[in-house]
């Protein structure tokens, strides 16, 4: 998190792969380091679930009533029983099959309980994420343009506080003003959830889920927004020195026109990039967000699994969003790669 | 410690607080700090822990801000005031100490990633940017889950999980001093690891180390009340725990605005104080963007 401030290239892809291999062994080789990070993922989760403190086990008897008979059954359930090469070896197989367990406290596979939720998430984050990207990209380039301006200055100031405010506040804070109401604005959205009880059919459906949407996707907005502002803004700082810019006003395009068409693209890519870069983040937002608004995706599925604790279900939710993560951010650097000259012949 | 070189350092250190002094928001920061560590640290001269305990609640249930309790009351009663205050001091505890956990953890990597090149450096490095894409909030609610929540594990949980970041931004200084001749005429003369590290690496890096510490300590402040939020947490009240009882309490469907917005405030304020102190660090002692200000 704290890396909003740091210098653009700290966080930008990894540029020092030698130019001269060419954008296909450059993919290949990070699509190698990729299959190594999610390799490790799957060791290191393995050893976390079951070398920390807390067996699994206790964990789940913890406030039931269990005998020590019942107790040895569900340590056979999870394979507990065996030695740890050969659960290290059947977890990794099973892992490589997606198939992720049965989760405790939904009585069900995993897998199929990630698959119902994914669509929520891909719909909620993925649309808080164009938003944000272009609302960052849109006021970031302007703030920059002008910088010192008053416009740049409100902009900076309120993407710092907005930076500072902790996304689950934020959320709450938009729960009490326009879901609950407060003084003399009336509650006009929901509270919790995707779609209504007695939600209609159609284009009324939409409707329904738009209307439950706008609350959690404003609170990521808020949050996320701010990095793609200071970034576009950092970036288009650097464009504007540079001669092209100079080139284009000599030849008498309008302010508005070099800005668009000359300085905007170029600056563009580091925002672009930093959009798979913070995946991660955006993530991270999600489960939050997911949690206040009870929004039925892929976040609140890993809240519940803390929450209980349900620890197949944890770690299942935790690797796919952990290789999802991963495939992202390497999917980033090789888009990069592709994007921008400079990178491939430096 | 010979005296010529004390003598260089004050006076460095008077340059470096001279610039300081003269960014703006810096200094808001850093007297909003000076005001909240203060109060912490000093809370149990006026109020004990007993203001946290449930028995303990005077006033009414969630009552609004009165004179006898200023901020309003909780779902048991408690003043709000005094929860904020003694809570703070769990919240700047922990936000303290994982952001330091965070940065031994980053140093010592990016140090020795730096340092030695070749296999371990490469190894090292590896597993940086392993912990770089990992979803940290994500990791750290694992973490905390399978660890049990106490402040130490919640500290444990931030610390592991944020000092990626730091490492590659040490690391990247680290190859830029050793590249610098003194290195190699200090090698010349016998030094060996330990030596350069800790006396010429360590030292040209401590900047730098300053300025990315006060900004990890808003985030892992923000981390620490993210993850009581979501219900991992020490049973130790803080800013973060409050809001997570105010939501199970319904405070913001009911209208107890006070609820919410008080630890909010608090958290916002203190977590602004750290990245605007951080900033103004990063613009007096990374000479990069001093350049680029001027």
């Amino acid at each position: 998190m704290t890396d909003l401030v740091e210098p653009v290239e700290l966080v930008g892809p990894d540029d020092r792969g030698p130019a001269r291999y060419g954008t296909l062994r450059y993919a290949l080789s990070k699509a190698g380091g990729a299959m190594l990070s999610i390799a490790m993922v799957i060791v290191g989760t393995f050893f976390a679930f079951r070398m920390l403190p807390g067996d699994p086990v206790r964990a789940l008897a913890q406030g039931r009533n269990m005998t020590p008979e019942q107790l040895d059954l569900e340590r056979r359930r999870l394979g507990l029983d065996k030695p740890v090469a050969e659960q290290f070896l059947q977890f990794v197989q099973d892992t490589l099959r997606f198939d992720l367990g049965i989760s405790y406290e939904y009585k069900r596979p995993v897998s199929d309980l990630i698959n119902e939720r994914f669509g929520a998430t891909l719909l909620l984050a993925g649309t808080a994420l164009v938003m944000a990207v272009s609302l960052g990209i849109w006021q970031g380039s302007r703030a920059g343009w002008k910088h010192g301006s008053r416009f740049d200055k409100l902009s900076t100031g309120a993407s710092l506080v907005l930076w500072s405010v902790p996304t689950f506040w934020l959320g709450l804070l938009l729960l009490m003003v326009f879901a609950a109401g407060i003084g003399p604005i009336p509650g006009v959205f929901p509270t919790r959830g995707i779609e209504s009880v007695d939600a209609p059919e159609g284009i009324g459906y939409i409707l329904d889920v738009a209307k439950h949407m706008v609350l959690p996707c404003l609170t990521m907005v808020g949050v996320i927004y701010a990095q793609y502002l200071l970034v576009m803004r950092s970036s288009l700082l650097d464009e504007i020195g540079q001669d092209y810019v100079t080139t284009a006003r000599a030849k008498g395009l309008r302010d508005d026109e070099v800005r668009r068409k000359h300085a905007v693209p170029n600056a563009m890519l580091p925002t672009v990039t930093l959009v798979f870069m913070r995946i991660g983040f955006v993530v991270g937002g999600a489960v939050t967000v997911e949690a206040i608004f009870s929004w039925p995706g892929l976040g609140q599925l890993f809240y519940e699994a803390i929450r209980v604790p349900d620890f197949t279900l944890m770690q299942g939710t935790f690797m796919l969003i952990a290789v999802s993560v991963i495939l992202m951010n390497t999917l980033a650097d090789v888009v990069y790669h592709v994007l921008d000259p400079r990178v491939r012949s430096a | 410690m010979n005296s010529v070189a004390w003598t260089r350092r004050r006076r460095a250190f008077g340059r470096f607080w001279a610039a300081y002094r003269a960014e703006k928001a810096g200094m808001a920061g850093l007297v909003v700090l000076v005001v909240a560590v203060g109060m912490a640290v000093t809370a149990p001269l006026f109020i004990d822990e007993s203001v946290t305990s449930v028995v303990n609640g005077t006033g009414e249930r969630l009552a609004p801000p009165s004179l006898d309790d200023p901020l309003g009351t909780d779902e048991s009663g408690r003043s709000i005031l005094l929860m904020i205050w003694w809570g703070a001091r769990t919240s700047l505890l922990i936000g303290f100490l994982a952001a330091l956990l965070s940065m031994v953890i980053g140093t010592v990597f990016g140090i020795s990633a730096g340092h030695f090149r070749g296999w371990l450096g490469a190894v090292l490095m590896r597993i940086t940017d392993w912990f770089l894409v990992l979803p940290s909030l994500v990791t750290a609610l694992v973490l905390a889950a399978i660890l049990g929540g106490s402040t130490w594990t919640i500290i444990i949980a931030i610390g592991v999980t944020s000092w990626a970041s730091t490492a590659r931004l040490i690391r990247a200084q680290t190859l830029a001093v050793e590249a610098r001749p003194y290195i190699e005429r200090s090698t010349a003369l016998g030094a060996g690891h330990w030596h350069i590290t800790t006396r010429h690496v360590l030292p040209n890096v401590a900047p730098l180390l300053l300025a990315s510490t006060t900004l990890e300590v808003a985030s892992a402040i923000v981390t620490e009340s993210t993850l009581a939020f979501l219900g991992v947490s020490a049973n130790k009240t803080s800013w973060g725990t409050m809001l997570r009882a105010s939501y199970d309490w319904g405070a913001a469907t009911s209208g107890a605005w006070w609820y919410i917005l008080v630890p909010g405030l608090c958290i916002v304020t203190v977590v602004m104080a750290f990245t605007l102190c951080g900033r103004a660090l990063e613009k007096v002692l990374n000479p990069r963007l001093r350049r680029a200000a001027a």
